[in-house]
């Protein structure tokens, strides 16, 4: 279970990585996010996000066009 | 993760379409753990205006701009007018207007972020922003035209920012 859930859903490029940076920023390592989008950019762009920030990326969820991922701060 | 943490950017456009990529890429950067340096020359210190409200984007002389209606039934908006309006057309009065509002309109669809609000974001994330002072005096801008935490400097403070730094980038 997320302890914080961000929902991004009508946002496009950058705007879900800039949230999802701002609300990392404002949890403890080791809690879990979830960002809810319907940008369909954004499944490449949070592995990439993940992958340089060192924040890890648990799961990636799709349904009807909407992506949860779910990210653990590191 | 990667050791490069810097990134610089060379804005040279102040129109509205070409104000974005500077931002969207420096936000993302950050973003990502860069440190970020922007610096606006030329017509790039438009985008630092505390007014942005004067950043217009013309199809004249523009060719490869597509010209899609954002409103009306579906197979209206799927036509791009772009090469069939004569570019004569718009050097007539007022079609920057009309086509600075469309693209807002259809940015706002599409829910691309809101230039200020872009900004906004590179500056509470901490990408510095460099006016070149040369260009600044040159258009004969005052200081006071431009929004705060911007450093006034010239091309050596940029190479002193590109120190250490691979990603260098030319907008």
């Amino acid at each position: 279970m997320a302890d914080e859930t961000l929902d991004a859903s009508g946002l496009n490029c950058p705007l879900p990585i800039l949230k999802t940076k701002k609300a990392l920023s404002k949890m403890d390592a080791g809690k879990i996010l979830d960002v809810i989008s319907t940008d369909a950019g954004s499944v490449k762009d949070i592995e990439a996000f993940c992958n340089q920030t060192g924040n890890k990326l648990i799961s990636t969820v799709e349904d009807n066009g909407k992506y949860v991922f779910t990210i653990e701060k590191a | 993760m990667s050791d490069n943490k810097k990134m610089t950017i060379i804005a040279t456009k102040g129109t509205f379409d070409w104000a974005f990529p500077p931002f969207i890429i420096a936000s993302t950067g950050v973003a990502m753990d860069k440190e970020v340096t922007i610096f606006f020359t030329f017509y790039g210190l438009n985008l630092l205006l505390k007014d942005t409200s004067k950043l217009k984007v013309s199809p004249m002389g523009n060719p490869a701009m597509p010209m899609k209606l954002p409103m009306g039934p579906k197979w209206l908006q799927k036509i791009d007018f772009g090469p069939k309006i004569p570019n004569i057309f718009w050097s007539l009065p007022f079609t920057e207007h009309l086509a600075t509002y469309l693209m807002k309109k259809t940015m706002k669809k599409n829910g691309v972020a809101k230039l200020d609000e872009l900004r906004a974001m590179c500056q509470e994330f901490d990408v510095k922003f460099i006016a070149c002072e040369m260009t600044v005096d040159l258009f004969g801008y005052s200081k006071d035209d431009f929004i705060d935490g911007v450093e006034f400097a010239g091309a050596a403070t940029y190479f002193d920012e590109c120190d250490g730094s691979n990603h260098n980038l030319y907008m």
